[in-house]
């Protein structure tokens, strides 16, 4: 009899639910009862309301139980566990799991499917297809096949990709280098920790074609110190690719060569910024550079350099895979491929939802996230990070795209949605985000450095009625100070969310 | 093997040799050297200075910099509360007067048995199942005061 694969989550969500314990009860209970199991720490789905998520392999199809909690196991297995159990948590298939099975699942295809860290169920999912094909492209048309893809950077930002190794591939230098965005310090997102502990070969072979597009040979993950199950995936994933040949001087024996070196942040948000996160992996304080020279013209010490984030390098290797056309044809507009949102703040269902661009926010909050996890009403929807605007309700029906955020006054950013029920007090939220900037701030510019500090008072000011019609201006040229004055986004973007909540929510700040 | 028994400078001089060569070596440097001994000791910093030629200024300036790297020795155990957005829109401002007052001190500040230090950190990726708080390596979801307590008591008792 060939022994049952039980799969439980590694993923750091899934941990912080119990998923360890949940894990450790699972070979017991099985070792108890006789039975021969293989558990496999697979990666999460993003189904974080279902965590921690147990699946079994059956002649059916994978099966799932969750939300499963270590006391819940003596039950599972009187009901029949590790096989079709008819118990309260069984979820049954998971293709059968709507809230999974209606996502259109590019990027994330593989999560939770998987071992992470196994090569062999990597391969098994079409793994590495990218890169055997890359390594028979030349440069130019390497690049070509992502500018045609339509490819936007999903860092926030989203510069054409293409365009952005164009620029690297022309720019001659002996040395180029490749660095990938991991320092995701947006609250609300955890897409690119989740494609990085459930499936972080993808990154290694993005990041590679990408070197293999514009000609460089080194690459570094710039990761944050908050992410330390990443840490652990990604150390063990760039080893065994080491010694499977996938990275190194003879990739595969082609000849061309690869390295990647993993690098750990030490908790400044702006760091995710990219001329700041050079300098910080240049070993130095993460100070915001003067744009131009672009970084892909002088990046990391001041040679050529790709700086993506992890979804954007993860794309590629989709998109030479499948092809162009394959990732472009999903999206709207100027908006190609899938959109990763995650949802999270006061949500029922929160988790990573990868549709194609064109969802409204409303299917999104209320449809695959269920409403508040309080029960009580939405009140309002941070989108984009906490340089995001704050969206009243009236604008649940907004379409998800980087075009038709902009014109709702808001942006997409990294796709992060956090949810507020009507005990949100928007004024405090405001007063945030200048709090934030403040601590977050690199200094090199003033209108961040001091704007942020001067914003925090001018805001007490006016909750506490002192002056409040004179400090509601003081607070407007403050916030088109910051946003026309700063170096980079940080600064620039602070008055977004403060501007935001002033004006959909000016109750709170008592006007 | 305890940090006593083992020279300061043979702890910095290992973490040189480490990463001396490689891109930015200082950064990996002063995170080996906390990770063995918690803190950045004053005396180490003329020490890196000279093996990796940089000015006292420079090291300065980069511990400075960043929220992680610690001057002083912290407690046995550190605990990070998130205070973005997220975790706010799960009551993480009340959780964080619990936390505050439960172990009887602020952010930047280490319990009187050493047992503690408490910081605050923007982000942990865990916002679908916030609030959230971060014990060493660990990481915790949903996380209530009465929670809060019962991993504190743990670790207390553990002592």
């Amino acid at each position: 009899m060939s022994r049952l694969k039980v799969f439980v989550p590694r993923d750091a969500t899934a941990c912080a639910l119990g998923a360890d314990a949940v894990a450790e009860s699972i070979i017991e209970g099985a070792r108890g009862r006789g039975l021969e199991i293989d558990l496999v720490r697979n990666g999460s789905r993003g189904a974080f309301w279902l965590e921690p998520m147990v699946e079994v392999e059956t002649e059916i199809g994978r099966i799932a139980f969750g939300p499963v909690a270590p006391a819940d196991l003596p039950g599972m297995f009187e009901a029949g566990f590790p096989g079709p159990a008819d118990h309260a948590l069984a979820l049954g298939a998971v293709d059968s799991i709507d809230w999974l099975a209606s996502q259109q699942r590019l990027t994330f295809l593989r999560a939770g499917w998987i071992d992470p860290v196994s090569l062999d169920d990597y391969r098994s999912m079409g793994g590495f297809k990218g890169l055997d094909r890359a390594l028979k492209m030349s440069a130019q048309e390497i690049v070509d096949e992502v500018k045609e893809s339509g490819l936007r950077g999903r860092g926030g930002a989203a510069f054409p990709t293409g365009i952005k190794w164009q620029t690297v591939l022309d720019t001659p230098s002996e040395q180029k280098y490749i660095v990938c965005n991991a320092d995701e310090g947006d609250s609300g997102t955890f897409a690119d920790r989740l494609l990085m502990e459930a499936d972080p070969y993808q990154l290694v072979e993005g990041m590679t074609i990408a070197g293999l597009a514009v000609g460089a040979d080194e690459g570094y993950i710039y990761l944050r110190s908050e992410y330390p199950h990443a840490r652990a995936v990604l150390t063990e994933a760039i080893s065994r690719a080491e010694q499977a040949g996938w990275l190194g001087d003879n990739i595969r024996g082609s000849g061309r060569k690869f390295s990647m070196e993993l690098r750990i942040g030490a908790g400044a948000y702006i760091c995710g910024e990219e001329t700041s996160l050079l300098d910080s992996l240049e070993g130095k304080r993460g100070l915001i550079r003067f744009k131009p020279p672009l970084p892909a013209i002088e990046g990391l010490l001041g040679k050529p350099t790709v700086v993506n984030n992890v979804l954007s390098l993860g794309a590629v290797s989709t998109i030479l895979e499948k092809g162009a056309d394959y990732y472009r044809d999903f999206g709207t507009g100027r908006s190609r491929g899938t959109l990763t949102v995650q949802l999270a703040g006061n949500i029922r269902h929160g988790g990573l939802v990868e549709v194609p661009f064109g969802a409204t926010l409303r299917e999104l909050v209320e449809g695959y996230g269920g409403g508040t996890a309080s029960g009580k009403p939405i009140r309002a929807i941070q989108v984009g990070g906490p340089l995001g605007a704050y969206l009243p309700v009236s604008q649940l029906d907004v379409t998800l795209n980087y075009g038709a955020l902009a014109e709702a006054g808001g942006m997409l950013g990294h796709g992060g949605i956090v949810v507020f029920d009507d005990t949100v007090d928007m004024a405090q939220q405001a007063r945030f985000a200048m709090e934030f900037c403040a601590v977050e701030s690199c200094g090199k510019c003033t209108p961040c450095r001091v704007g942020s500090v001067r914003g925090v008072e001018v805001i007490d000011r006016i909750v506490a009625n002192e002056d409040r019609e004179f400090n509601l201006r003081v607070l407007d040229d403050l916030c088109d100070t910051m946003d026309k004055g700063s170096l980079c986004a940080m600064g620039g973007l602070t008055p977004m969310p403060v501007r935001s909540a002033l004006k959909h929510f000016p109750g709170d700040f008592g006007v | 093997m305890s940090s006593a028994a083992v020279s300061l400078k043979e702890i910095v001089d290992a973490a040189v040799a480490e990463h001396i060569g490689s891109i930015g070596a200082l950064m990996p440097v002063l995170h080996s050297i906390q990770d063995k001994l918690g803190f950045i000791p004053a005396e180490a910093v003329p020490m890196m200075g000279q093996a990796l030629n940089l000015s006292r200024a420079e090291i300065q300036g980069v511990i400075g910099f960043y929220h992680d790297f610690r001057t002083e020795p912290g407690g046995e155990h550190l605990v990070q509360l998130c205070r973005a957005e997220a975790c706010q829109a799960m009551g993480s401002r009340e959780l964080e007067l619990h936390v505050k007052q439960r172990l009887g001190i602020d952010f930047g500040g280490t319990t009187a048995d050493g047992l503690f230090s408490l910081e605050p950190v923007y982000c942990l990726g865990n916002c679908a199942c916030a609030p959230s708080v971060r014990i060493n390596d660990g990481i915790h979801a949903r996380v209530t005061s009465g929670q809060f307590d019962q991993l504190i008591d743990g670790l207390e008792a553990d002592e």
